[in-house]
């Protein structure tokens, strides 16, 4: 048990060094044992805890689509309006990114970047399928209540991440003049008035 | 015909309200169940199969203890009223009151006997034998029992499935012990949802949905309806004239024997919210569904994707 949760740990550790090192210098330029130097293992022990890169490289994604996939799950439970919760899942998502900024640089630098790395076993849904489900599952509630529009699932699930990926971008871009925490609660407004079915406020 | 003898046991059929759908569904049994039927079972009435006696007399028969009644099957909605529902000139009512300690076993057949169906839409009072849609107080409340210590049997559908009923009364007049789940329903029949056994099974896995009535291919789920794995039947085990199914054929299961029947409405539409199914079939999570179709379409079973007849 220990054993397991130390290997879980050392995970983690080699997850938030190589999705920094990735995004820095890009998934080709960045090599095993660079990632082994930064993290303080051997080349040899890397291979204990992932097969290869590629490997690695999927394990980032569904790493953190499990992350920001816990939370969305977490708010969406909460007693709380469905307004309310879209206001809090764009706050949360924005302080995630602010937390581990290697995760959403991760996301956008390389997953969105280098497609043919995750095409057998990370295609489509398959490494972020957390976050989707459990965005699926809060606009169907959502919409079953009443708050939201009824839609195709597409459109309503790129209404809720596209903002929120471009306000990362721009940050990450350096030329987000505020804070981006300071702006959640207007994408929060803009994403539910978007959402929201015409009787609702 | 004559009434059928050389029967170990005897029974009568009563209708109230009905299209008598079940009555139809009765007689398109196959050859073969239907001579065990009649070989072992002495049909004393049915309003559409015999005719050498008339109700009036074997009912009376029965009342003064002259004729044994082991069956007394009824199709059809009743009223928990006097003098609203009539069969043979005779309040239904009183029939049931009168036969109820009689009859070995009572046994609705077809979603109006069972659950009140279409019919209770439109009074208060209509009911089904013992359940007025899923809640127990049918015309019978409560937990009550014949004289062989059942319950009033289900045989839910719309119409029941004609094996389903002649398979109940023959194993209750073998003695064989019969499993009945919460609403009544043989297990034998009911356990089993209308998605088990149907040849669209791997186009529901591998999430390849059908957009028209009558094709062999497609799963009928997702744009067409299909209830097969929210409803309780064995319609793709016990086939329909020994042939075929309704999901089978390329038309939907619309969920007709399940208490909610009447109740749903939009029988060709699977309710989306958002694209997302409201419901989900029987036993597994909404969240566990919607990861595992998302799993599912990522992937592409290339038999699936044409005509079957051009598939190798
Ligand atoms: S057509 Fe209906 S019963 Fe058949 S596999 Fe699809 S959902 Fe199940």
């Amino acid at each position: 048990m220990v054993r397991k949760l130390l290997k879980e740990k050392k995970r983690e550790e080699i997850v938030k060094v190589a999705s920094r090192l990735f995004s820095e210098r890009g998934f080709y330029n960045t090599t095993i044992p660079d990632i082994a130097e930064a993290v303080g293992m051997s080349v040899g022990n890397f291979y204990n805890y992932f097969e290869s890169k590629e490997d690695l490289a999927k394990y980032i994604m569904q790493y953190s689509s499990s992350i920001l996939g816990e939370e969305i799950r977490k708010i969406s439970q909460m007693d709380v309006s469905t307004k309310e919760k879209v206001f809090l899942i764009v706050r949360r998502f924005i302080e995630i990114a602010q937390e581990r900024p290697e995760l959403i640089d991760y996301f956008l630098r390389i997953f969105l970047s280098n497609r043919e790395v995750f095409s057998e076993g990370c295609e489509g849904f398959l490494c972020v399928g957390e976050v989707v489900t459990e965005l699926m599952l809060f606009l169907e509630e959502g919409a079953r209540k009443g708050d939201f529009r009824q839609q195709d699932f597409f459109p309503a699930f790129v209404t809720i991440m596209g903002p929120l990926g471009g306000l990362v971008f721009l940050k990450g871009e350096g030329i987000l003049p505020k804070n981006p925490i300071e702006y959640a609660n207007e994408i929060g407004e803009n994403i539910w008035r978007a959402l929201k079915s015409d009787e609702k406020v | 015909m004559e009434s059928l003898k050389v029967r170990r046991k005897s029974l009568i059929w009563i209708s109230g309200l009905t299209c008598n759908g079940n009555s139809h569904s009765f007689l398109s049994s196959s050859s073969l169940s239907f001579d065990a039927f009649l070989n072992s079972v002495n049909i004393l009435f049915h309003p559409a199969l015999t005719y050498d006696r008339e109700f009036k007399d074997i009912y009376k028969d029965i009342l003064e203890g002259k004729l044994k009644l082991d069956f007394l099957i009824v199709e059809g909605a009743v009223s928990k009223k006097k003098t609203k529902v009539y069969f043979q000139g005779f309040d239904i009512y009183e029939i049931l009151e009168n036969l109820k300690n009689i009859a070995e076993y009572i046994i609705a057949v077809g979603n109006c006997a069972s659950f009140g169906n279409f019919p209770a839409l439109y009074s208060e009072d209509v009911v089904g034998l013992n359940f007025r849609f899923n809640q127990r107080n049918g015309f019978f409340e409560g937990d009550f029992t014949t004289k062989s210590g059942m319950p009033i049997i289900n045989i839910s559908g719309c119409p029941a499935h004609p094996e389903w009923i002649i398979k109940t009364v023959l194993s209750l007049s073998y003695g064989y012990d019969l499993k009945l789940g919460s609403l009544q329903r043989p297990k034998d029949f009911y356990m089993y949802l209308t998605h088990d056994g149907c040849t669209r099974n791997q186009y529901f896995e591998w999430k390849v949905e059908a957009e028209e009535f009558g094709t062999k291919e497609g799963c009928l789920f997702y744009y067409l309806g299909c209830r097969g794995p929210l409803t309780h039947s064995s319609c793709n085990k016990i086939l329909w004239n020994d042939k075929s199914s309704k999901t089978r054929a390329g038309m939907p299961c619309i969920g007709c024997t399940e208490f909610d029947f009447p109740l749903r409405g939009k029988y060709f539409e699977t309710k989306l919210n958002i694209g997302i199914p409201e419901e989900v079939p029987l036993g597994v999570s909404k969240r566990a569904y919607i990861m595992l179709s998302g799993v599912a379409k990522t992937f592409t079973n290339h038999r699936l994707k044409g005509k079957l007849e051009e598939a190798d």
